[in-house]
Parts: structure tokens; C-alpha cells; sequence
């Protein structure tokens, strides 16, 4: 076989690791490179520096370092019984693709990713030689995420997490089962303990010692997952059961949801189906309600019936319709937390609200300037001039759900 | 009427001194004309009057404000930023008014210049312009904001390249960063930038990390506006991947499920063998174990620890959320209390055997919190198989039981705990218990009724010191 140029790896490597839905690179640390002594700089807030047409956001040159891979997980293009074709960057490679893409503007840093070779220390000692190389021999003081192999030497994820910013475990799918079925190799009580040991290692590094020094930080921008969603059975309900549990014990910073989407070569053990994009968004924004809406699982799993999120209406709006009695909110005198139950109410209008009620009664057209969605809110709230019609109707749902499409004769 | 000219660089203090001035003179906003760089005359202007008075001082919010507004483009901004400094003077609060026309004018002008920066932050591409005899890299790049943001963004490209020399252009100001330092130059026009071969992986990447089985034009657009396209080098492909995205997707899904290489099974059938082979541990099993459900949502079962022959055996409740994490008992706020008063009663935490009457973590997530929940009868009741194991191995002299599901567990009853604590009670085997508090009962008391419980659990484990001494042989 003819050596491979970079260019033709990149795009086998690039095109093996888009199924990860992350490329965030915010949190943690804020450094900069004005000293002359290195390049980069990370500003807390992330910048996405291109969009792809699918929508998503390409902040991080997100690659694999090898797509060969001896686990066989059915929803992977990267499974070893997968005839794709298979590359390797040379941890050189690597660096030097990193620090052009980043030179030019094009990237916040590298999210670096790799199939399973021989053994699972083997690997992930070849990513950590990227990071060292990457953070010692470039002074390279931009974004590092780095997935971690949950059982690989606790020595090599320590080193991992002093030189990445973030590092993530993939849970893949949402319930143990369905690991068992689509991922056998995968062991899901090994990637939770992997988790805790994240955990466990930043809340260690956060305490000074008795000298006062503080330890460098470990992955200061946290850790995340990823769950796909549509492969298995499971339902939004167990998919947020299992990302509670994720938030509250393991600290994560985001539980990632990326809609089970078609790969070349599939396996026929699970058929692939059209990207469920919708079911998706919907579960981001359960997400969001619970972590900044102060919703409870159960509330939202009492508005979706069968367990999963109603796709015509989003979760907010579904339980609002469910929990009328809650309603008309009057925004002149809710507290925050009557007020971030609002449809169409963000957590940044409640602040505007709440300011601006200080002085003056609000009305109508100045919710409209805060930012409020009035569209969706105005049928649940009360203003200085403001009633709402139709709480009790019938058809009050209609009037946000989209019109029952028109069936099409093929 | 007064005219005011700004400078294209430095603009910002610029105005705010004017502005400064002006107020300090009482001239009311109606009276002054704004421009910045050469002003067209204007046949009524006159000069700038001297201040007079003390200085002004403003809202914290409004100079945030300013510093924003000031780079936009609407040749009306420095107008009204004066003309709200003006009515601030009236009406200190105005700005804490989200309602305010004039103010959400301002807002959303502040907004967008934000935007623009973010954007310019994120859209710049440098092209490689250096020459291999100097050791210090060169890049250069021509953009085009929207507002004059040249000046304000400067400062996070130099925190950001700042081992490298680079010029940005752009039609209203141009940034040469040099050797560390800074500077800005009046706009040039638009330099002939040589090929840079990275932008052809830059392309492929671009190409690449697109999955064409979720085509989301809008969202795209949404976010790199097509104003941005004409200097993004990947952009030019844009059009040719979304023609193609739906073959693509189609091609996939149509395509027959292929037969594995060879070289799978073998490499399977290797990772088979490599699966550890299992010991003679008692709690073997203990990390599989669903006989009741607290298996799922836990990271892990808890088994005991300590010598396998160790005369005491320590009974717990169930392990919490730091118990959890580590895989360990009597490790969290409440094993840190335990060996706080056994320090003091002189026992060996090292020497007993400690573990809990249920293996596995019941909690309920509340937010970033997991909150401890009581294991009910029957999860007690499931979990007796594994302390049963663990007592039929260690074969304890004397069981201490700590708290209620201890209690339970080992007695079959958790009733009147008050009474029975500090009394020696018997198995069905003839092994002693002493029952005790739980030392996570004594965390949770408040401080005043502490004290005694406190006191009876130490008296309880100078019992068990003195117990164990009598039964040494």
C-alpha cells in the first residue's frame, strides 16, 4: 500500500470523529500567550470558528489518532468488523496539524480522540505524547480536550487531565443493557468508576496544601459524555434519568446528545434510520430546564406520557399545557421561580425583569424589549395591561403546535 | 452648536473625554454635532467649550455601555450615547430600566458591536507570510467587520499569537503586531496575500467533519452570515456539500450491511482471552450483584475492608456519595466523624473489619447533589446475603452495628434503637452486637443536642475497646 499523504489521513481521521457531538471549548482556565513565551490563548467563553452545513459548530480540530480499533460497537463506523479505510497520525502529525490549523485562526485547540489499538495504556499513552508534546515543546496554551479510555493506568488519565483542559468518557448509550447489546467490550461500570476518579482527582487538586501552594489544575474546563439517541429502545425519560445521575454524581459539565445517524459500512445488527434531529433538541432542552430551570426529572417525564418529550411542542411549553392551574404568572409579582416557568421566558429576561421591576410596573411592549418570546409566553402571564385569553380551552395547544401535516400520496 | 471630531484611533477616550467636557459645560445634547476622523465643516459649529465644575461621575454600567457603542458604525452613536449621559444626569436609575426605549436602542447597539467581535474573533484567517531566513513566524489577514471594531479586538489577537508577528487589514484601520508590540496604521487597501497550502487541509477538514445525514443549512447561516463567506476559505465549498449531502446520506442508508474483514475475528477473538481470569475473593460477584435494583444508577458496590480475620466487625448503613466515588467504606463526612471518636476511645479502625449492610449508594440527584435515601426492608433484606458472607468469612468476635439499617440487617429489628444502644445483644450464632448510633445521625443533629449523643457513642466504643481487650486471650 502506497504511503498515505497527511492530507488523505485528515480526511479519514476527521471524517471518523464527527460523530462526536462536542466541540465546546469553553470553561476553565483563562491564559494567554502576550508574554511572547508561547502560542494561544483560551478566554473562557469558546469561539466557534466555522459552521459546517449540518449546522454544527467546528471550534476544535476534532480528529482521531487512529481509527483502527479492535472493540466491535455496532453504532460505530470505527468497529473492527467495519471495512473502512483505516489511518494513523504519527503523534508529530498530530502536533504540527494542531499548531498550523490553530496559527491561522482556524481552531480553538485540538479534541483528540482514537479507536482502541492493542492494548487500552498503549493508546492513551500516545494521546498524553501529544498533549506533553503539544503543552512542553510548543508551549501550546490553547484548548486540549482529550477522551480518556476508562481502563487505562491511572498514571497515564493523571497525566492526561494536568495537560488537557477537559476530558470525557463516552457512556455511548443509556442504559447498561443496551451497552451489553451494541457495545460488548464496553463495560459500563468501568467508565462510571472513570468518572468518579475525574471527579475525585479535581476536587483533590482544587484544595491548597498546608504550604499554600496551590497543585496545577486538573482538566480545569471539567469533564463530559455522550449518549446517542434512536440506536437503542430507550426513552427520553431514561436518557434524562441517566444524565441526572451523571450531573449529580460525576459532576459533569455537559451530557452530550447526538442523534444516532447513518455511517458508512453499517452493521446489520442495528439499521439505520433518518438522524432523529428533532428528539435530539428536544432532549437538549429538557436538559437545559433541569440544570437551569429548576426542574425536577419528574416533572418533566409527568408531561411527556408515554416517556418521550412531545416533538411538536418543546418541554417547557408541554408542561406549562399540562400544569395550567400554575398559570397566569402575573410578571409584576412571581418570584424567579415562578418566572422562569413562563414559556418563552429565558433565564436572561427573568434577570431583566426582576431589575426592572424594582422601579416600575412592566407592561406589555417592555416584556417585548426584554427578550421575552411573547408568541408562547403571553398566553400564561399577567401585565400592568396585560390579561390572558383561553387558559382553559381546549384547543389552546393548536395555537403552538404546528398544523397536522397534509399526508402525500407517493 | 459644537462640533466634535474623533480620532480613528483612540476613539474611545476620545469621546469619553469630550463627553466629559461637554457635560461639564452644560451643553445639552441638541447642541452637538459628532464625527469621527475628518468631519465635514459644518457652518454653525463652533469650538469646544472649557469644563467647568467637577467631573461627572456615571453608573458603572453606562461606561461598559459606551466602550461598546462608540466602535459601531451608525454615524448617530456618539449622539446618543451623549444624548443618555444627558438624561443619566436627570435620572440615575434610567439604566437599570430593561424598558427604556433609548437605553434598549443603545442595548441592542452594544449587542451588536459585541457580536461583530465575537465573529471577527472567530472568522480571521491568517495567511502564512513569512520568510524562512528569520525565526519568528509572519502571518497576515484581510477582513471586513461590519462596525469599527479593528482597535477594541486587536488586543485578544496579540494575547492569543503572541509568539508570532501578524498583520490584520481591514477597510477602516490596520494592526501590525511586531515583535510584542502593538500598533495601529490607517487603513491600506486590500494586500495581495500569497496561497498559503494549509488552507487546502484546512478545506479537507472542513469538508470532512461534515455529516451529510444532518443537513442544517439555516443554523449554519445563522451563525457564519454569508457577509463572512467571500474571506473564509472553506466557504467556497459550501454549495457543492450541500448538493451532494442528500445522495450521501441516501447512498448510506441504501448500502447492504458488508461482510467483516478477517482480520476482526482474530483480533475479537484475542481481546476474549485477554478478560481477567476471576480469584477466590469472598465478595466475588459483589460488582454484578442485582438482587435488588440500587445496582443501577450506583458507580459502584462498596464491599468491607480490613483484616479477614479481624475480631470486630464494623456494620454501617450504606455507602454515600464519596463512599461511592472511591469504591471504599467510611470514607466520606461520616467516616471522618467515626475516626475522630475511635481516635479519642483508642480503637484500631485498621484492625476491625468495616463495612455496610447495604453495598450500593441510594440517592436521588438533585441537581449537582446526590441526596442519601434510606434502603428499604427489602433492599436490607436482599443485601444480608453479602454481610452474611462477609460475617462467615471474617467470623468476628464482637459486631459493632452503627444506626438503624445496620440494626435491622444484623437483628432483624430497627425498632427503639434509644433503648437498645450500649447493650450487648446476641445472633443467632452466639456473636455479640453492640448497637450504636450511626455517626452520620450525630452530623446531622444540631450542635446543642450533639453533644450527648456524642458522648454515648463514645462510651459505646470504649465498650467495644474494652470488650475486645477482655477477649484477647
Amino acid at each position: 500500500m502506497a504511503k498515505m499523504t497527511l492530507d488523505q489521513k485528515l480526511a479519514i481521521l476527521s471524517d471518523a470523529a464527527k460523530y462526536d457531538a462536542s466541540c465546546a471549548s469553553s470553561g476553565g482556565q483563562r491564559r494567554n500567550s502576550r508574554d511572547g513565551g508561547g502560542l494561544g490563548s483560551t478566554t473562557g467563553s469558546g469561539i466557534c470558528h466555522a459552521y459546517a452545513p449540518d449546522g454544527r459548530c467546528i471550534s476544535l480540530l476534532k480528529i482521531l489518532m487512529t481509527n483502527f480499533c479492535i472493540y466491535d460497537c455496532a453504532y460505530c463506523v470505527n468497529r473492527v468488523s467495519s471495512n473502512v479505510q483505516r489511518a494513523r497520525f504519527t503523534p508529530e502529525e498530530a502536533v504540527e496539524l494542531t499548531l498550523e490549523f490553530y496559527r491561522r485562526n482556524y481552531i480553538e485547540g485540538l479534541f483528540l480522540s482514537s479507536g482502541i489499538i492493542r492494548s487500552p495504556d498503549e493508546t492513551m499513552g500516545d494521546m498524553v505524547r501529544i498533549a506533553r508534546s503539544l503543552r512542553l515543546d510548543h508551549h501550546f496554551r490553547g484548548y486540549i480536550h482529550l477522551k480518556t479510555i476508562p481502563d487505562a493506568d491511572p498514571k497515564l488519565i493523571e497525566e492526561a487531565g494536568l495537560h488537557a483542559d477537559r476530558l470525557s468518557i463516552n457512556v455511548e448509550l443509556p442504559t447498561d443493557a443496551s451497552v451489553a447489546r451494541y457495545a460488548p467490550e464496553k463495560k459500563p461500570a468501568q467508565i462510571r468508576k472513570a468518572m468518579a476518579d475525574v471527579r475525585l482527582k479535581r476536587e483533590e487538586r482544587k484544595d491548597r496544601s498546608h504550604s499554600g501552594k496551590r497543585p496545577p489544575r486538573f482538566a480545569p474546563a471539567g469533564q463530559s459524555t455522550q449518549m446517542i439517541v434512536g440506536a437503542d429502545g430507550a426513552s427520553d425519560t431514561q436518557i434524562l434519568t441517566t444524565s441526572t445521575r451523571l450531573y449529580s454524581g460525576y459532576g459533569l459539565r455537559r451530557v452530550y446528545y447526538s442523534a444516532f445517524s447513518p455511517i458508512p459500512d453499517s452493521t446489520a445488527a442495528l439499521p439505520l434510520i433518518r438522524p432523529p434531529l428533532m428528539r435530539e433538541h428536544r432532549l437538549y432542552q429538557a436538559d437545559w430546564l433541569l440544570r437551569f430551570y429548576g426542574f425536577e426529572l419528574d416533572e418533566i417525564a409527568g408531561a411527556a406520557p408515554d416517556g418521550n418529550l412531545d416533538l411538536e411542542v418543546d418541554p417547557k411549553l408541554a408542561w406549562a399545557l399540562a400544569n395550567r392551574h400554575r398559570f397566569p404568572v402575573d410578571v409584576n409579582r412571581a418570584d424567579r421561580e415562578g418566572l422562569l416557568r413562563i414559556p418563552g421566558v429565558g433565564t436572561k429576561s427573568v434577570g431583566r425583569i426582576l431589575t426592572t421591576r424594582r422601579h416600575r410596573g412592566l407592561r406589555y411592549e417592555d416584556l417585548r424589549r426584554m427578550g421575552v418570546n411573547l408568541k408562547q409566553a403571553r398566553a400564561f402571564l399577567t401585565a400592568l395591561d396585560w390579561r390572558p385569553r383561553g387558559l382553559d380551552s381546549q384547543d389552546l395547544r393548536s395555537r403552538f403546535a404546528p398544523p397536522p401535516e397534509q399526508l402525500q400520496l407517493i | 452648536m459644537h462640533r466634535v471630531s474623533l480620532p480613528e484611533i483612540g476613539t474611545f477616550d476620545a469621546w469619553r473625554s469630550q463627553a466629559r467636557a461637554l457635560l461639564g459645560a452644560g451643553v445639552p445634547p441638541e447642541q452637538v454635532l459628532w464625527a469621527r476622523g475628518q468631519a465635514e465643516a459644518d457652518l454653525f459649529a463652533r469650538d469646544l467649550p472649557m469644563p467647568v465644575g467637577a467631573a461627572a461621575t456615571v453608573p458603572r454600567g453606562f461606561v461598559d455601555l459606551a466602550r461598546r457603542v462608540v466602535w459601531h458604525r451608525d454615524p448617530e452613536r456618539f449622539a446618543r450615547l451623549y444624548a443618555l449621559l444627558w438624561a443619566l444626569g436627570r435620572n440615575r436609575r434610567l439604566l437599570e430600566d430593561q424598558g427604556d426605549a433609548r437605553v434598549d436602542r443603545l442595548r441592542k447597539m452594544a449587542k451588536e458591536v459585541s457580536r461583530d467581535r465575537h465573529k471577527m474573533t472567530a472568522f480571521v484567517r491568517f495567511r502564512d507570510i513569512g520568510t524562512p531566513e528569520t525565526n519568528r513566524r509572519r502571518f497576515a489577514a484581510w477582513f471586513e467587520p461590519s462596525h469599527y471594531i479593528m482597535e477594541p479586538v486587536a488586543p485578544f489577537f496579540a494575547g492569543r499569537f503572541g509568539d508570532m508577528d501578524w498583520s490584520i487589514f481591514t477597510p477602516d484601520l490596520t494592526a501590525h503586531f511586531e515583535g510584542g508590540a502593538l500598533r495601529f496604521a490607517p487603513a491600506a487597501p486590500r494586500p495581495d496575500l500569497p496561497d498559503d497550502a494549509t488552507e487546502d487541509l484546512w478545506r479537507t477538514y472542513f469538508q470532512n467533519i461534515f455529516n451529510p445525514a444532518r443537513l442544517k443549512i439555516k443554523a449554519m447561516q445563522a451563525e457564519m452570515p454569508r457577509k463572512y463567506w467571500h474571506n473564509l476559505p472553506e466557504a467556497r465549498l459550501i454549495p457543492q456539500m450541500i448538493a451532494g449531502a442528500q445522495a450521501r446520506a441516501q447512498a448510506m442508508a441504501e448500502a447492504a450491511p458488508t461482510l467483516a474483514p478477517v482480520r476482526a475475528k482474530r483480533i475479537l477473538g484475542r481481546a476474549e482471552m485477554d478478560m481477567p481470569v476471576t480469584g477466590d475473593d469472598p465478595l466475588q460477584g459483589l460488582g454484578e450483584c442485582r438482587r435488588c435494583p440500587l445496582w443501577d444508577g450506583a458507580t459502584q458496590a462498596v464491599p468491607g475492608e480490613g483484616p479477614m480475620d479481624a475480631p470486630l466487625m464494623i456494620v454501617g448503613e450504606q455507602p454515600g456519595d464519596r463512599e461511592d466515588l472511591e469504591g471504599r467504606p467510611f470514607v466520606g463526612p461520616a467516616g471522618q466523624m467515626f475516626d475522630a471518636v475511635a481516635a479519642r476511645a483508642r480503637l484500631d479502625r485498621a484492625r476491625a473489619y468495616v463495612t455496610n449492610a447495604v453495598k450500593h449508594f441510594k440517592f436521588t440527584p438533585r441537581g449537582k447533589r446526590r441526596i442519601h435515601q434510606a434502603a428499604n426492608a427489602g433492599e436490607i433484606s436482599h443485601c444480608r446475603w453479602w454481610l452474611d458472607v462477609e460475617r462467615a468469612r471474617v467470623a468476628p468476635k464482637l459486631i459493632l452495628a452503627m444506626g438503624g439499617t445496620a440494626a435491622e440487617s444484623l437483628t432483624g429489628s430497627r425498632a427503639a434503637l434509644r433503648q437498645r444502644r450500649g447493650a450487648i445483644e446476641r445472633l443467632g450464632d452466639g456473636t455479640p452486637v453492640l448497637v450504636t448510633w450511626h455517626p452520620s445521625y450525630l452530623l446531622r443533629l444540631p450542635q446543642a443536642g450533639r453533644a450527648v449523643a456524642e458522648a454515648e457513642f463514645l462510651s459505646d466504643l470504649r465498650q467495644v475497646v474494652g470488650m475486645l481487650r477482655g477477649m484477647e486471650p
